[in-house]
């Protein structure tokens, strides 16, 4: 393999090299172009030193089989691998959009700036998983944004295809990965369980509102042991201004056993866009970290621990199913209101582990301007929200099980549809009234024929 | 140019046109067929027609340790194999053997090893289950990818520069880029016999345009199969694994 100087002008393959714009430490990176090609391209290359580290060449042979694989807005777009033998490359999108890393070197992100990236970035996450790739390496350096809005993940050198061979399984003696946002179960070794990714966003999300690192500038492989028995200050005490549910989210996320993380990115950003309605435990309203005692017990038991957490990490992770009840609080309709939580007391004990999401759409104006509080003075959501509760009572559902949504949409139909897709919705129960009524049933012939998922379509019982 | 590869095939007439017709459907180039035509199932006459056809019209096909023991007085093998090929004898007929006899124990196309279980010793019938198995099949052979069967239970071995061979347990009707600067033993499931608890026949297709192989699982009416396995007074054992693919 002949060692060239690269130099502008220069064709490899038919790309013609313009300009270097990136050379780090294991690959450089020169913006290129050709004439079929429309989008702004660039062109990544490893360093072919063979005195070095193997695991680089491993790394970039990871990434071209996985960028060839990776669709969507949500990582660059792949356009071409060079032939290892000859000349190694991937060729792909530009993107040239600061890094999260640079936008929060150049300052200070407010809160709500926070979890919007945040929520770009659990669905970059969730979209990756969908696609059967684990990230494995996620950090600000790692996580671009497209003008659009989109978070897109880049530098896949570390990652893992869930249905491909893993080219760096056992390769190496030591883990690898970026210490700061290790889970771990990547300590292990483990590179199938994708809750070690939302470890790593937990631990960006941490240190994006705290401009602190959760777990300190670790730097040696054997100090990420410590997460396992020493708790992260919570970020409440670095930032008040952070909420508990904020709170509740980055913690969950932190969590050294990966079952008492978040199951899923879906599940996540559920969370994420619903702040007020996450379930609060004893980690939202912490403001210190555990005590002496605690911390030396956990230290002493951290190998037991250790154990717990290759257990969790190496069992298939099952997603809680969600049921979604799509509820009509207009009066006149109690029938169909028992019909319904008929069904959904039925579907919870045919799905084992399911979880319910009790669902009302209101219909807003396309012209004019809705108010938020009715004539009594009271807040309209508040109040529905509260009459979605006293309809799903008689269920006797444990606050796990049970969650409350409230939706504002000029079509009831799209607003139910777009809830069950955006929250992968399993199975949606929604009423019709009962034959000859009023003519509702156009509505749920649209959700029956859009709805990503089965849809039970429930009428009440005739009277005789 | 799509490659179809049918391995371990074992008389089952069932699950061998169920494959057929798939290849057929998504547009197959070329079949090969990597040995263990006869033995444990009821059909064995029909395949060996089935397949000497094909090799007429461009197929190719390799001998694997069934076929051999059919056409010779070969007895160590198990009870049910054993009692398997002893019936299995009675039915072939000269020109069967004729078919069988001519096969050679393995063959290299382009950048291919085809080859019944293993590149390394073909006659021992070696299994490969494990990366230092995989491993003395690389030594063996100069060619970038090997095919064989043998063990009934999909596998992708790949050769990397630093140490034992990786072993992949295949996801069914997945593409996996046969990465050029890495070597390759992609170990087929059995048409005729499942061993990996999926009952579905299985064989590769291979792509050499994008250079990418799948492991292809077609299920097939296991129960006609297992009926006539009963009825030939064959073990019933070999009609009760059709059903549960071990």
């Amino acid at each position: 393999m002949a060692k060239a100087q690269l130099t502008a002008g220069m064709t490899i393959d038919g790309f013609r090299l313009e300009e270097r714009i990136h050379r780090g430490g294991m690959a450089t990176i020169w913006r290129v172009s050709r004439d079929d090609i429309d989008f702004p391209i660039v062109m990544k290359m490893p360093f072919l030193d063979f005195e070095g580290d193997l695991s680089l060449l491993v790394g970039f042979e990871v990434e071209q089989m996985i960028m060839a694989e990776l669709k969507g807005p949500h990582v660059p777009r792949f356009v071409a691998n060079g032939d290892f033998t000859v000349q190694p490359y991937i060729v792909m999108e530009y993107l040239s959009g600061p890094t999260l890393l640079r936008q929060m070197l150049d300052r200070r992100l407010e809160i709500n700036e926070a979890v919007h990236i945040a929520i770009a970035m659990a669905a970059a996450i969730g979209d990756l998983h969908q696609q059967h790739v684990l990230h494995l390496d996620l950090k600000p350096a790692n996580v671009l944004f497209r003008p659009t809005g989109e978070a897109a993940l880049i530098d896949f050198g570390l990652s893992r295809h869930e249905e491909l061979p893993d080219l760096l399984e056992e390769q190496f003696h030591r883990p690898v990965g970026t210490t700061e946002y290790m889970a771990p179960e990547q300590l292990l070794r483990v590179r199938s369980d994708r809750r070690s990714d939302l470890f790593a966003f937990g631990a960006i999300f941490y240190q994006m509102v705290t401009d602190e690192l959760p777990f300190g500038a670790t730097g040696r492989m054997k100090q990420v042991r410590r997460r396992i028995w020493r708790d992260p200050v919570p970020p409440r005490a670095l930032r008040p201004e952070i909420s508990p549910a904020l709170q509740e989210i980055i913690l969950r996320c932190l969590e050294p056993i990966p079952d008492q993380r978040y199951a899923g990115a879906d599940e996540l950003s559920f969370d994420l866009r619903h702040l007020d309605l996450v379930q609060m435990t004893g980690r939202a309203a912490r403001l210190e970290r555990a005590d002496r005692k605690t911390t030396f017990r956990r230290w002493l038991n951290w190998r037991r621990t250790m154990r717990e957490i290759r257990e969790s990490a190496t069992k298939p992770p099952a997603r809680a199913p969600i049921v979604l009840v799509a509820v009509d609080l207009r009066s006149g309709l109690d029938k169909v209101q028992q019909a319904l939580l008929d069904a959904a007391a039925s579907a919870l004990a045919n799905i084992p582990g399911a979880r319910l999401a009790c669902l009302n759409v209101m219909q807003t104006s396309l012209i004019a301007i809705d108010e938020n509080v009715d004539a009594a003075g009271e807040n309209i959501h508040v109040q529905r929200i509260a009459r979605l509760r006293r309809w799903a009572e008689p269920l006797q559902l444990p606050r796990g099980k049970i969650t409350y949504h409230l939706l504002e949409s000029h079509s009831i139909a799209g607003g139910i549809v777009d809830f069950a897709r955006s929250n992968a919705v399993d199975h949606l129960i929604v009423g019709a009234p009962a034959v000859g009524g009023p003519p509702v049933s156009r509505l749920t012939a649209q959700i029956t024929a859009e709805a990503p998922c089965s849809v039970t379509v429930v009428r009440p019982t005739k009277d005789y | 140019m799509r490659v179809a590869l049918l391995a371990d095939i074992h008389g089952n007439r069932e699950a061998l046109t169920a494959c057929l017709a798939d290849a057929v459907r998504t547009g197959v180039d070329r079949y090969i067929f990597l040995g263990d035509l006869v033995g444990y199932g009821p059909d064995p006459a029909w395949v060996v027609e089935q397949v000497a056809r094909m090799v007429d019209d461009g197929a190719l096909a390799i001998l694997g340790n069934h076929d051999i023991a059919a056409i010779s007085d070969h007895d160590t093998m198990n009870p049910l194999a054993r009692a398997a090929i002893k019936w299995t004898r009675e039915r072939l007929e000269s020109s069967h053997r004729a078919f069988l006899v001519s096969l050679p124990l393995d063959l290299n196309e382009d950048d291919r090893l085809y080859v019944h279980s293993s590149a390394s010793a073909p006659q021992d019938w070696i299994y490969i289950l494990t990366p230092r198995q995989a491993f003395q099949s690389f030594r063996a052979t100069a060619q970038r990818l090997t095919f064989c069967g043998h063990t009934h239970i999909p596998a992708l071995f790949n050769e990397s520069a630093s140490s034992l061979p990786h072993q992949h347990v295949p996801v069914d009707g997945k593409p996996v880029p046969l990465l050029t600067q890495r070597r390759w033993i992609a170990v087929l499931g059995a048409v005729g016999q499942p061993r990996d608890h999926n009952p579905a026949a299985c064989y590769g297709l291979l792509d050499t345009d994008t250079n990418r192989f799948t492991y292809v699982r077609v299920p097939y009416d296991v129960d006609v199969t297992a009926r006539k396995v009963l009825a030939a007074g064959l073990p019933k054992a070999l009609a009760v694994r059709l059903a549960t693919g071990a």
